[in-house]
C-alpha cells in the first residue's frame, strides 16, 4: 500500500533522521534498525536518505539535515525524535537554513511516545517504525506555508482597574501608547483601595496606591472609562474592536468639579455593599471613597429618590456648576485596539456558605473584608476595631483561616492571601485592643520575602495558634464562662483533643473565588476558564500572562489568588509583553488555517454557527460561506462537518491525515503475523 | 510486544494539540508506561476529528480507535469538544450499524496535566479491545464484494442503547 501513489501525489525526496537522545531513544528503540528500514522499506514512499544521530536537536544534527537537503535535493523531512512541542521549531529553522520551506518538515515523537512509555524493545521498535512511516506518508502532502503577518494596532485595552490593571496600564502608558482603561464600579483602586494596611510591612494601603491612581487619572496616554463595561470583542490580535458601554453617571463630567456637594446634601442613604463591605452607608449620589480617581460621583437610579418617586432634584439645585443631568444615557464605546489585557479581579468567597460558622446569623461574625473597612482608618469606624453594636471592644478575637479553602466541600486550592492576611488582622487587633487573639489554621503558609519573618513577629507579640480546623462557631454557652460568648469548636491537633475557644468577635479569612462572571467574561474575550473558574494562562510556569488567544493577556487575581507583589508583577509583565508586540509592528501567525474552496461550496451554512471565533461568514451575494484567516484558530471544526468537503485546513487537510493513518497503519503486521487474517 | 494471548489489538488514537497531546508528553516525561499497542496522531481539536478518518482506521486494520480531547468547559477552541461528543454518540451509532461493536471507539477526556489518566485509560482500552477480539474489516470489506448477504455477520449488529453512557 502506497499511500502516495494512491493520491496521486508526485514523488517527493523525503529525508527521515532517527534520533539517539543519548540513551533516551536508543535505549528501547533500535535507532540503527529503525533508520535502516525506513531509508530501505520507505524508499517506494519517497524516502532517498535515511541517517540515525546521537542528538539531532544539537547544532551537528541540524546541519546534518541541512546539508542534506542542499546535497541531496531533499523535498521534505521528517524528525523522529522528541515530541513537537520540543523540538518543532529547530528542526523547523533547520529546515529553513537548509533552503527548504519549514512547514515541509513533519516530527515524530519517538521519544515521549515510544521509548519513555514503553518497556518491550521489540514492540517499541516495531512502533517507531510504524510513527516514522505515519510521518513519511503525511509530509508527502505538506504544503509549503508562510507565516501570516498582521498589523498591530498601538492602543490598548485594560480590563479591570485593581492594582493589577492600574499597573499594566501605567507601564505601557509611560512607554508612549496609549491605553483605555475600562473600570466597571465608578472609581479604580479595586479591592486593595479598601485595604487599610498591607502585608508584610503594614504600610498603609491608600499612601501606595492613591498616587498611582492619580497618575493614571492624569495620564495624557490613559483614557479613563469607570462605570462602564465591555459589551462586546470583535476583531483579533493587533486589530480588536471592543464595544465598552459607558453607563449613564447622570452627572456632565465637563462641568463637575468633584466639589461633593451633591453628596452632602443628598437625603438618601444607603448602606454601601460594595466598598464597606455592608458596615457603613453611601448616599444615592457617590463616589466609593473621598480619593476616588475619577472625582466624578454617579447616581445610582435604584435608590435616587428623583428616579424612584419623580422628586427631589436637591443635587441638582445645590450643585454649584450646575453638572447634574437627569437625562443623560448609556453610551456605546466602540475602541479599536490591538492587545487586550484582562486584569479582572476576585471575588470573596460568600462565607454565608459555611453555616456552622454562623457568618450573617452571628453578629459578631466579621468577614476578611469587613474587617478590612472595620480596621480602616478611613472606615465606617475610622478605624476603632469593635462589635457589631459599633462600641464594644473585644477582648478576645479568633481569626479563621482557610475559610472556602482548601475545602474539598467548597474550593480545593489555597486561596494564597489568607495566611498572611490572618496575621495581619491578629497583629492590628493585638495593637489597636491589646484582645487576646486566637489563629486557627491548618498549615501556616508563609512563602515570600519577608512574610516568614512577620510571622516570626506576631508569634512574639503573643499570639495564639491554634492547629486544626474550626468545626463550629456558636452562641450556645455549655461551660461556664462560654455565656454572652461566641464559642469556637475545634480540634487542636497538636494536642489531639477538642476545644471550646470562647471569644468575643470571629473574623472569617474567606478565601478568594473568581468572579462569578468570570466564565460569561472568559467567552466574551475568546479565552479559557479552568474547571475552578480561574482565567488559563498559556503555560503555568513559562508564560503566565498569555492566553491561548493571541492579543488577550491576563494579570493579577483574574488568573488565581494572588497577593499585591505578585498582581503588580503580573500587571508589569502583561504590560512587557503588550509593549513587545507594539515594538514588533507587525505580528506572524501560525499558518494552521481553514479556508473554503469556492467552487466546492454548496452554501449551506453548517459551518457558520460551528466557529466560536466567528471567523466564518457568509457571502449573500455569491451565496457562499467565508473564512476570515485572522480570525480562524485552525481548529478544524468546520473542515471535519463540511458536507462537501470544501472546507480545508492547512497543517492538517483529510489527505494529510488520511496517509498518516495508512502510513501508521500499513506496516502493522509487518514483523509477524497479521493480526486477523 | 508480548503475546501471550495471540491477539495484540492496534488502536489509532486521535489527540487534541493542546491537551492530550501534551498529555501524552506528559505520560512520557513522567516515565508512565502503558502498553505499544496504540498509535497516536496529532490533530488541533478533537473537533477537526472527520467521521471519516475513524473509517479510515478501522479499513486500514485497526481493532479499535480512541478519541481525546480536553475536558469540557476546558477547550483551548472554546467549546469544540462538545462537537466532538456529538459527533461520538452519533459514530458509534454509526459503527452499530456497519457491524462494527460501538465499544470500539472510545472517547476519553484528558487534559494536558493527565498523564497518568491517558496512560492508565490506554491501559483499560487496550484490555478491553483485546476482550472484544480482532475486528479484520479489511477482509470483511473484502468478502462484502458480491456475497455480502450470503456471508453471515461476523459480529451481533446491536443498534447504540439510547442514552449510552457516555464517559466522563
Amino acid at each position: 500500500m502506497n499511500p502516495h501513489k494512491s493520491n496521486g501525489a508526485k514523488k517527493e525526496r523525503i529525508g527521515v533522521y532517527v534520533c539517539h537522545c543519548g540513551s533516551n531513544i536508543a535505549g528501547i528503540v533500535d535507532v540503527e534498525e529503525v533508520s535502516r528500514w525506513a531509508g530501505e522499506v520507505l524508499a517506494d514512499w519517497g524516502v532517498v536518505v535515511s541517517r540515525d544521530y546521537k542528538f539531532m536537536c544539537s547544532s551537528l544534527g541540524q546541519e546534518l539535515i541541512e546539508k542534506d537537503i542542499q546535497e541531496l535535493d531533499l523535498t521534505r523531512v521528517v524528525v523522529g525524535a522528541c515530541s513537537p512541542h520540543l523540538h518543532e521549531a529547530t528542526f523547523r529553522t533547520a529546515c529553513a537554513n537548509g533552503g527548504l520551506n519549514p512547514y515541509l518538515c513533519e516530527m515524530v515523537s519517538l521519544r515521549e511516545q515510544v521509548s519513555w512509555v514503553h518497556t518491550d524493545k521489540e514492540a517499541a521498535t516495531e512502533k517507531a517504525k510504524a510513527l516514522l512511516a505515519g510521518g513519511v506518508a503525511r509530509v508527502a502532502f505538506h504544503e509549503p506555508l508562510d507565516a501570516m503577518s498582521v498589523p498591530i494596532n498601538e492602543a490598548t485595552l485594560v480590563v479591570g482597574g485593581g492594582i493589577a490593571g492600574i499597573q499594566a496600564a501605567l507601564e505601557i502608558a509611560d512607554s508612549g501608547f496609549p491605553v483605555y482603561l475600562v473600570e466597571r464600579e465608578p472609581s479604580i483602586g479595586g479591592h486593595m483601595a479598601q485595604f487599610d494596611k498591607t502585608f508584610p510591612t503594614l504600610d498603609c494601603s491608600a499612601c501606595i496606591l492613591t498616587p498611582k491612581m492619580v497618575s493614571v487619572g492624569s495620564h495624557p496616554n490613559i483614557t479613563l472609562l469607570t462605570w462602564s463595561e465591555v459589551e462586546k470583542v470583535d476583531g483579533y490580535v493587533g486589530n480588536f474592536t471592543a464595544t465598552v458601554r459607558k453607563r449613564a453617571r447622570y452627572i456632565n463630567i465637563e462641568d463637575c468639579t468633584g466639589c461633593g456637594i451633591c453628596e452632602e446634601k443628598c437625603p438618601k442613604k444607603v448602606i454601601d455593599d460594595v466598598f464597606e463591605a455592608g458596615l457603613g452607608y453611601r448616599k444615592a449620589v457617590y463616589r466609593p471613597f473621598p480619593q476616588a480617581v475619577p472625582k466624578y460621583p454617579v447616581i445610582d437610579t435604584e435608590n435616587c429618590t428623583y428616579f424612584q418617586k419623580g422628586k427631589c432634584k436637591a443635587c441638582e439645585i445645590l450643585c454649584p456648576t450646575g453638572a447634574i443631568n437627569f437625562e443623560q444615557e448609556d453610551e456605546l464605546v466602540e475602541l479599536k485596539v490591538g492587545n487586550i489585557i484582562l486584569a479582572t479581579g476576585y471575588d470573596l468567597f460568600d462565607a454565608r456558605r459555611i453555616t456552622q460558622y454562623g457568618y450573617g446569623r452571628l453578629a459578631n461574625v466579621f468577614t476578611s473584608l469587613e474587617f478590612e473597612r472595620l480596621s480602616n482608618a478611613a472606615g465606617p469606624t475610622d478605624g476603632e476595631i469593635v462589635m457589631r453594636d459599633g462600641k464594644s471592644v473585644p477582648q478576645a478575637v479568633g481569626i479563621i483561616h482557610c475559610v472556602g479553602s482548601r475545602d474539598k466541600n467548597y474550593n480545593n486550592y489555597c486561596s494564597v492571601i489568607c495566611c498572611m492576611q490572618s496575621l495581619k488582622f491578629a497583629h492590628l487587633v493585638e495593637e489597636r485592643t491589646g484582645a487576646e487573639v486566637y489563629n486557627f489554621y491548618i498549615d501556616m503558609r508563609t512563602a515570600f520575602k519577608d512574610y516568614d519573618e512577620f510571622y516570626q513577629r506576631v508569634l512574639h507579640e503573643g499570639v495564639h495558634f491554634i492547629r486544626g480546623r474550626v468545626a463550629e462557631v456558636t452562641d450556645a454557652a455549655r461551660l461556664p464562662g462560654e455565656e454572652g460568648k461566641l464559642i469556637i469548636q475545634v480540634e487542636d491537633t497538636f494536642m489531639g483533643e477538642q476545644r471550646r475557644i470562647p471569644v468575643d468577635m470571629v473574623i472569617l479569612s474567606a478565601g478568594l473565588e473568581p468572579r462569578s462572571d468570570s466564565t460569561e467574561v472568559a467567552h466574551k474575550f475568546g479565552i479559557s476558564c479552568s474547571h475552578n473558574g480561574w482565567f488559563i494562562e498559556k503555560h503555568p510556569k513559562l508564560d503566565p500572562v498569555a492566553t491561548m488567544t493571541e492579543g488577550i493577556f491576563i494579570a493579577g487575581c483574574a488568573q488565581g489568588p494572588k497577593d499585591i507583589p505578585a498582581s503588580v508583577a503580573q500587571g508589569a509583565a502583561a504590560a512587557a509583553r503588550v509593549l513587545g508586540r507594539i515594538q514588533q509592528k507587525e505580528l506572524a501567525l501560525e499558518p494552521v488555517r481553514a479556508s473554503v474552496i469556492a467552487e466546492k461550496c454548496s452554501g449551506c451554512r453548517i459551518c457558520n454557527d460551528l466557529c466560536p471565533f466567528n471567523a466564518i461568514g457568509f457571502d449573500e451575494e455569491q451565496q457562499i460561506s467565508e473564512i476570515n484567516p485572522a480570525l480562524c484558530q485552525g481548529c478544524g471544526t468546520c473542515v471535519a462537518a463540511c458536507p462537501s468537503g470544501a472546507i480545508t485546513g492547512t497543517q492538517f487537510s483529510d489527505r494529510q491525515v488520511k496517509a498518516q493513518l495508512e502510513g501508521l497503519l500499513a506496516f502493522a503486521t509487518m514483523s509477524s503475523e497479521p493480526v486477523a487474517a | 510486544m508480548a503475546e501471550q494471548n495471540g491477539f495484540e489489538p492496534l488502536i489509532i488514537g486521535f489527540t487534541c494539540n493542546w491537551c492530550s497531546y501534551r498529555a501524552a508528553d506528559l505520560a512520557g516525561t513522567s516515565r508512565q508506561k502503558y502498553p505499544p499497542n496504540v498509535r497516536l496522531v496529532r490533530l488541533m481539536c478533537s473537533g477537526r476529528l472527520d467521521p471519516t478518518f475513524v473509517l479510515k482506521a478501522f479499513e486500514g486494520g485497526a481493532d479499535a480507535v480512541m478519541v481525546t480531547g480536553c475536558h469540557p468547559g476546558e477547550c483551548h477552541y472554546l467549546e469544540q469538544n462538545m462537537k466532538t461528543l456529538r459527533r461520538f454518540s452519533l459514530m458509534r451509532r454509526t459503527l452499530a450499524q456497519f457491524g462494527i461493536e460501538p465499544e470500539r471507539l472510545k472517547l476519553v477526556w484528558a487534559s494536558a496535566a493527565e498523564g497518568v489518566r491517558l496512560a492508565r485509560e490506554i491501559g483499560n482500552f487496550v484490555e478491553e479491545v483485546r476482550a472484544l477480539g480482532p475486528l479484520d474489516w479489511p477482509s470483511v470489506i473484502r468478502t462484502n464484494g458480491d456475497g455480502a448477504h450470503k456471508a453471515p455477520p461476523i459480529i451481533d449488529v446491536a443498534p447504540a442503547e439510547a442514552g449510552e453512557e457516555v464517559p466522563a
